[in-house]
């Protein structure tokens, strides 16, 4: 097991806080008297609501159905009824309200008929339209709908990866679940490598979780190859990842399928294997309830789970914590409302204390030390884009490569000022995707103008057209008004009108399933919330915008 | 706008930052000390005062608030290069002049920490040769070559009260690189103004120990990654290189490499001053061009211009260069074909 490595420039050392959860098996939850689905848990379109309030609903049962390509299905944790179909605190980091299905149980957990995959048979297609109705998305923290990444067609993938790094700092359910359920796992990857048509298969775990390594060893086949990778954040990263392992480079604005990768959370392959060899959708996932509780730990916990209820099984909050967060240190945001439930992104909760999260220092001015930049694993230059982002000069900032920030963090970390680069990257990507929205209204406004004009013009011709035929056919029927002709063809008028509409329809219609998919593993829930928007508004308008990311500054 | 990440690296500010580099310049300090007397501490504490003065003075001013800036430690890393590059027992306000420049002039006027396009000490240095030239280049003559070396309190003396009892020329001397233009200037030849014993064995007796603990400290710098390797190294290399040509083409006019790097500000511009980043290059290949043309210019000053050292103005003609090295030399981005240029001009 000697592969040779590559080294990633950048990264940090933040202290690990692994020991913590990582020493307790994994806990399941017992049955909750409430839950509080959300419809949109993963990357693209929420989906569409299959229930109302009052409809008894089984465990298993799909309440919300995929609605367009990027998107997936969301399930029924247990057997009740429905209460409400409602907006709802989510654990997102606008801290906004998203439609959810409130579900009372019955306490009995009636499960639907769960019909195992035959995975090796099926075809393709319908083996993924499965995948997509059974829920599952990434649970890397990205969500990214499964169904999408197991397609290999023309994507030329060769080498499959499992990410098992999980290198931010405290969360630690990877690792137990590659301590516990080893097998399970696998042969989830097993199902992956058929659908893509993977020739290698690589795991990568950080060099700091032994025990999983272990495990993960003794239960993997001779052709899948499980590589320590050195401890070091952000080796959990997609793109980072895929060039430790690899050596091949994610380009710009692409995905690593680009460079013939796929990459999946360990986690996503258990539930893999859980949905073709059960047929059981994604109902729960593992989460990391550490910080300052009374019992940190790892539990397992049906999705739409109140936080609050999780954190109760953990014995609660310790006194003196200061708010909560979700996902890790690095990358993670700050909880709003105990009341919003566990999600498919949700993999860590962390209860702050003081003493673990002290008080940020003042902030000085950049020194141009340079620090960030050496920290940088996507070899940025954060001082110059922070120069810019403050003077809010958005396209200097976007000429050094603004959009190929990952917005991991380590540059925040290091910086001696103490200055919240992250914070600017975050405001300056989000000013210029909403100028490129108003650009966009702009443009789609001028171009309603100019067509209004053109039609109201074109209404005058055809006013005058039908006018002078009006006079020509008068004459014509007065000529032939003897011989007795009937006019009988056809309004060419309406048919024109249909032909329009339907044109117009299949636009729409390529429109939406144009959407390209992003390699969106590990990606930080901000980016998260600033694609899903702009899915939604993609969704709504309905119109074509192709580019994977806003055009760029020419540099 | 306080979101991720939620931790910081831990002793990490930019106080402790300034803090290490002055530490670093403490083996030089004490070689100092030892073949030049303890003259340097007088005016090591008095640049140290006087910058704090103007600081907080123009702090106060602008209404920034004083102890997170005051104590952030720049200003007395400032000071501190200040006092070693300048002559010490001079008198107290030629120190005076020196900070005002570096500080209110080189630092404030240009909008504080980070903001400064020249290197604050290096533009004191500048302004006060410019226009005390003979104060600058009346240096303590080393222990063995001088008649006296002033203890502590006859330093004191010297600086505040002008001298009195002890004249100048008893403890004074003009520096090595000075000696060594205006004697091949006279026609002497190299061994015979090499052979004095102010030059020791290399680059100045006593300035050569010194300089050896500054690539010491220096060094230690860049083990501690307070600074890159490539500005230092850089630096010596344009010195060695330009040099080392210069020697080759006219030994008798151009002294060698190793007198260039261990005389004069050679090491302490390379590790200490070059390096300061606000005003140096910031990408790794526009480091390596600011240093090495800083180098090569600071040779050619020596060798032809006339003023007895170089680093400084070598130094301040590289950072006008800083923002256009800077644009040109952006290193490539993961997942991008090329580098180049970005940004700026
Ligand atoms: S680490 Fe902070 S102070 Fe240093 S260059 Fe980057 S932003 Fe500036
Ligand atoms: S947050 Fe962005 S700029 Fe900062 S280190 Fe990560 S990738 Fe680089």
């Amino acid at each position: 097991m000697s592969r040779k490595l590559f080294t990633c420039n950048g990264g940090v050392h933040p202290e690990g806080h692994k020991d913590a959860s990582s020493g307790t098996p994994i806990v399941i939850l017992p049955l909750l008297p409430r839950y509080v689905v959300p419809l949109r848990q993963h990357i693209g379109a929420p989906a569409r609501a299959l229930v109302r309030a009052g409809d008894a609903v089984l465990r298993g049962q799909m309440i919300g159905a995929a609605e367009g390509y990027v998107s997936t299905a969301a399930h029924a944790p247990t057997s009740g009824r429905v209460v409400a179909v409602e907006p709802h605190e989510v654990p997102h980091p606008s801290g906004l309200t998203d439609l959810c299905v409130v579900i009372e149980s019955d306490g009995l957990d009636q499960a639907v008929e769960f019909q195992p995959l035959d995975w090796r048979n099926l075809d393709p297609s319908a083996l993924r339209n499965r995948i997509r109705d059974l829920g599952l998305a990434g649970l890397g923290g990205a969500v990214f709908p499964s169904f999408i990444k197991l397609n290999p067609e023309g994507a030329g993938i060769d080498t499959l990866i499992l990410n098992g790094a999980e290198c931010e700092p405290w969360i630690t359910c990877d690792d137990r679940l590659m301590r516990e359920r080893a097998a399970e796992i696998l042969q989830g990857v097993a199902v992956m490598r058929h659908m893509l048509g993977a020739r290698e298969v690589l795991i990568g775990i950080e060099d700091n979780k032994p025990e999983a390594l272990a495990a993960m060893r003794a239960a993997a086949a001779a052709d899948v190859e499980v590589v320590a990778v050195p401890t070091l954040y952000p080796t959990g990263g997609g793109k980072q990842l895929t060039y430790i392992l690899t050596g091949r480079e994610t380009p710009t604005g692409g995905r690593s399928t680009d460079v013939g990768v796929q990459v999946f959370n360990v986690g996503t392959a258990y539930a893999l294997h859980r949905a073709v060899a059960l047929g059981e959708p994604m109902l729960s996932r593992v989460v990391t309830v550490t910080g300052h509780v009374a019992a940190p730990g790892n539990y397992e916990a049906r999705l739409g789970t109140p936080i609050t209820d999780l954190l109760l099984a953990a014995g609660g909050a310790l006194p003196g914590s200061i708010g909560k967060l979700v996902g890790g240190p690095m990358m993670g945001f700050d909880l709003e409302d105990n009341a919003a439930p566990l999600t498919k992104a949700v993999n860590c909760i962390i209860v702050k204390h003081s003493s673990l999260f002290p008080a940020k220092p003042a902030v000085l001015p950049c020194i141009r030390c340079g620090a960030c930049a050496r920290a940088c694993p996507a070899d940025l230059q954060p001082f110059e884009m922070y120069w810019f982002a403050r003077a809010k000069d958005f396209g200097k900032a976007q000429s050094y490569d603004l959009f190929d920030c990952i917005e991991c963090g380590c540059c925040s970390f290091v910086c001696p000022s103490h200055i919240p680069l992250v914070d600017f990257f975050r405001f300056a990507k989000s000013e210029i995707w909403e100028r490129e929205r108003h650009k966009h209204d702009a443009d789609q406004a001028r171009a309603r103008h100019e067509f209004k004009e053109f039609r109201l013009e074109r209404e005058k011709q055809e006013k005058a057209e039908k006018l002078a035929a009006k006079v020509a056919e008068n004459k014509a029927r007065d000529a032939a008004a003897a011989a007795g002709v009937a006019e009988t063809a056809a309004d060419p008028e309406a048919e024109r009108k249909k032909a329009i509409l339907q044109a117009a329809l299949d636009r729409a219609k390529k429109a939406r399933e144009g959407v390209t998919p992003r390699n969106t593993e590990n990606l930080p829930p901000a980016v998260e919330k600033q694609i899903s928007e702009i899915e939604a508004r993609r969704a709504e308008s309905g119109a074509a915008q192709p580019e994977t990311d806003p055009p760029r500054a020419e540099s | 706008m306080n979101g991720s990440p939620y931790i910081l690296s831990e002793n990490n500010s930019v106080t402790v930052v300034m803090l290490k580099v002055l530490a670093a310049l403490i083996p030089g300090v004490i070689a100092q000390v030892w073949f030049f007397g303890p003259g340097i501490l007088v005016s090591l504490s008095l640049c140290a005062l006087f910058a704090i003065g103007f600081e907080a003075f123009i702090l106060l001013m602008r209404g920034i608030p004083l102890k997170p800036f005051l104590s952030d430690g720049s200003v007395l890393l400032t000071a501190c290069l200040l006092a070693l590059a300048m002559p010490t027992l001079a008198p107290w306000w030629l120190y005076l002049v020196g900070v005002f420049f570096a500080v209110v002039v080189a630092k404030h006027l240009y909008g504080g920490l980070g903001q400064n396009l020249f290197n604050p000490a290096m533009v004191g240095y500048a302004a006060l040769i410019v226009s005390f030239p003979v104060y600058m280049t009346q240096w303590a003559a080393p222990v063995g070559v001088a008649h006296v070396t002033p203890n502590l309190w006859e330093a004191f003396d010297l600086v505040f009260a002008g001298g009195g009892s002890i004249s100048p020329d008893a403890y004074t001397s003009a520096t090595v690189l000075d000696t060594w233009k205006t004697q091949v200037r006279q026609g002497l030849g190299a061994a015979e103004i090499l052979g004095q014993p102010i030059f020791g064995r290399a680059g100045g007796r006593g300035q050569e120990i010194v300089a050896l603990m500054y690539l010491g400290g220096g060094l230690l710098l860049v083990s501690n990654r307070l600074a890159t390797w490539h500005i230092p190294f850089a630096f010596l290399a344009g010195i060695a290189a330009t040099a080392g040509v210069l020697h080759l083409v006219e030994p008798a006019r151009h002294a060698g490499p190793l007198f260039h790097l261990l005389s004069g500000g050679a090491m302490l511009g390379a590790f200490f001053i070059a390096t300061d980043p606000v005003t140096a290059a910031s990408t790794p290949l526009g480091k390596l061009i600011y240093a090495g043309l800083a180098g090569f210019l600071t040779v050619i000053i020596r060798a032809y211009g006339g003023y007895p050292d170089g680093v400084a103005f070598a130094v301040l003609l590289m950072n006008v260069a800083v923002p256009f090295i800077d644009a040109y030399t952006q290193p490539r981005v993961f997942g991008h074909k090329h580098g180049g240029k970005r940004g700026k001009p």
